[in-house]
């Protein structure tokens, strides 16, 4: 067929035509390799989504079933009582919580200040200490409070907020730093021309300009000293009756899930479902309580 | 800088009268901040301290023993140190694919409208006590393991030999799923957050070269955030090697080294919480000299994290998501 016509074939077409061969094979393969990967992440989502949507919804529907008026206001009974709930353990967790949290919160966001204001050695040195003090495995701070408190003074809240305490300082101070190193130069530099004193400026402007990422970095802080458990394990003891005074033996909220977990009672472990529940609840709140709690305050700031 | 007096008006004088002079204030700082690195030089030294009757009785070689026997004066560590290794492997394993993928699909892939939305979830997921995944892990996913999942994984990848003995609900296997779960939603929101940071001009600069999604992602985006990547992959290692409770729950604590992904085994943080209680005397300063172990691991894995995600530039990345 070619001989007839004779035409000598255009070298420029021909080769034309193999690179839009070559493209087009081209873009068809690398669209297909490109659905191919998209694909997979999505099915990665998925993967994801699936264990904790899972975790989620089944301790709500299990812990909501437990949650009766008794649960919240009488105190553990041993096993093979029927009743009981967790109140003592509810004010364990909370006085715990709330010392290391009024020790913790103020010599944090000091440390953190420090840390925004000067760069010299001893900043180094505290930058680096902190940061490896937040990967340190919780079951040795645990330790650390069992050394240092349980050892002179016995078992007690007290060495629980100790060691909640000390999990929750390193958290404070790069969320203080952060917060404070965000504090426009200029409004620091307004104030020094005013000829205010540094701890007036930290006070009325640094601080109160950084409000909202400090609320947030100690709201996170304490939903996280609030989940801890395996320090409290060393320390607190547990308690079965209710006990304010945070020198004694103590019960918490997630000590009190662990050592249920495992009974072979079913209203106990019913009892742990409540409480587990409860747990996530406050600390969900508490994130996004201070998501939202910052986001408002940056608004209304403008 | 040289200071100079000036007379300061009365009604500024009183307005001032509660903050400190400027050296008065930086000094409260420097005790502070003194008082902090003092703290946590205290804390490890209590540890070395208490740990040492430990190494000074069994020599250092007990960390490399294969048998914890207290009652017969043996406190090797070897099992442990192995079952804490193996355990965040495998949650490692799953984590840094499916969380990977989980980032780039919550960057890029997902409608704009519903992405904060997800995004905001994974990150409070990071939130929820790691005691919770453990519950949930024993009762809802340990008979599932019994029954279904081990069965099958059994029937599949029986060759390899990993799978031999019972089925066991409680298990290594178990344990690193758990940790899976739990690390992932850190994971995802690191990888997210520097995934995003990733310059907009190079990613329309290669779309309008006609590059496809996936070779934007390959060449251009991963590339980019491999350091930031990298960095979340080792936080997350450190916050598994760490994990006490949720691995205490489901792994099964025997103290023998597993043979088999569907054997029971124990990590130094399970070890130390399940012998704590009864303990003295050595075998209470071998806990201690665990946990000191456990620490070093941790550490150096963590400073490793940080390094890296300070490296990338992106130092803010993982602040409040790391554990």
């Amino acid at each position: 067929m070619t001989a007839v016509l004779d035409v000598p074939v255009d070298p420029n077409v021909e080769r034309r035509l193999a690179v839009q061969a070559a493209a087009s094979s081209s873009l068809r393969r690398r669209k297909m390799g490109s659905v191919v990967a998209m694909g997979v992440c999505w099915l990665f989502l998925a993967i994801a989504i699936v264990p904790l949507v899972a975790v989620v919804v089944y301790v709500t529907s299990k812990g909501l079933s437990a949650w009766t008026t008794d649960f919240f206001t009488k105190s553990t009974t041993p096993e093979g009582v029927a009743g009981g709930g967790v109140w003592n353990a509810i004010v364990g967790t909370v006085v715990i919580t709330t010392i290391a949290t009024a020790v913790a919160v103020p010599l944090g966001l000091l440390c953190g200040l420090f840390l925004a204001e000067s760069d010299g050695r001893a900043a180094q040195a505290l930058r680096f200490t902190a940061d490896v003090m937040t990967g340190i495995p919780s079951i040795t701070v645990g330790i650390f409070g069992y050394i240092a408190i349980v050892r002179n003074f016995g078992y007690s809240g007290l060495a629980g907020s100790f060691a909640v305490g000390f999990i929750m300082l390193p958290v404070i101070i790069r969320a203080g730093e952060t917060a404070f190193r965000g504090v426009p130069r200029s409004l620091n530099e307004a104030a020094m021309a005013l000829g205010a004193r540094r701890a007036t400026i930290a006070r009325r402007v640094v601080v109160p300009t950084a409000l909202p990422g400090v609320i947030t970095g100690v709201l996170l802080a304490i939903a996280r000293g609030l989940g801890e458990t395996a320090p409290l394990l060393l320390t607190i003891f547990g308690n079965q009756y209710l006990q304010w005074n945070p020198t004694k033996p103590m019960a918490a909220l997630p000590t009190l899930i662990y050592s249920y977990s495992g009974q072979p009672y079913a209203d106990l472990v019913q009892v742990a479902w409540g409480a587990a529940l409860l747990l996530m609840a406050v600390v969900l709140v508490l994130s996004i309580g201070s998501r939202l709690l910052a986001a408002y305050l940056r608004k209304e700031r403008r | 800088m040289t200071t100079v007096e000036m007379p300061v008006p009365r009604q500024a004088r009183k307005r001032d009268r509660w903050s400190l002079p400027d050296n008065g204030y930086r000094g409260m700082l420097a005790v502070t901040a003194v008082a902090f690195v003092a703290l946590a030089v205290w804390f490890l030294v209590a540890v070395i301290l208490q740990a040492a009757p430990a190494f000074s009785t069994l020599g250092f070689g007990w960390i490399f023993g294969g048998v914890w026997n207290p009652s017969h004066g043996q406190y090797g560590l070897l099992p442990f140190i192995v079952g804490t290794l193996e355990s965040t492997a495998i949650a490692v394993a799953l984590a840094f694919p499916i969380g990977l993928g989980t980032a780039i699909s919550l960057a890029f892939l997902v409608p704009a409208r519903i992405r904060p939305y997800l995004s905001t979830a994974v990150e409070l997921l990071a939130a929820v006590p790691s005691v919770v995944y453990g519950l949930w892990g024993l009762i809802v996913l340990a008979p599932i393991f019994r029954d279904t999942v081990e069965p099958v994984l059994t029937s599949v990848f029986g060759w390899t030999g990993l799978f031999n003995g019972p089925n066991n609900g409680p298990s290594l296997l178990l344990a690193g799923v758990i940790l899976f779960i739990m690390i992932l939603p850190t994971m995802v929101a690191i990888s997210r957050d520097v995934l995003i940071v990733v310059p907009v001009e190079q990613v329309e600069g290669a779309m309008a070269l006609g590059a496809t999604r996936w070779q934007v992602l390959r060449k251009v985006v991963l590339p980019g955030a491999r350091t930031g990547i990298l960095g979340a992959f080792t936080l997350a290692t450190g916050r598994a090697l760490g994990e006490t409770v949720a691995v205490a729950m489901v792994i099964g604590n025997s103290p023998y080294l597993a043979h088999s992904l569907k054997s029971s085994a124990a990590t130094i943080p399970s070890l130390i919480v399940n012998n704590f209680p009864e303990s003295t005397g050595t075998e209470l300063s071998a806990l201690f000299g665990a946990g000191l172990v456990l620490l070093v691991i941790g550490t150096l894995v963590n400073s490793a994290a940080r390094w890296l995600v300070w490296s990338t530039g992106q130092e803010n990345a993982g602040i409040g998501v790391g554990r």
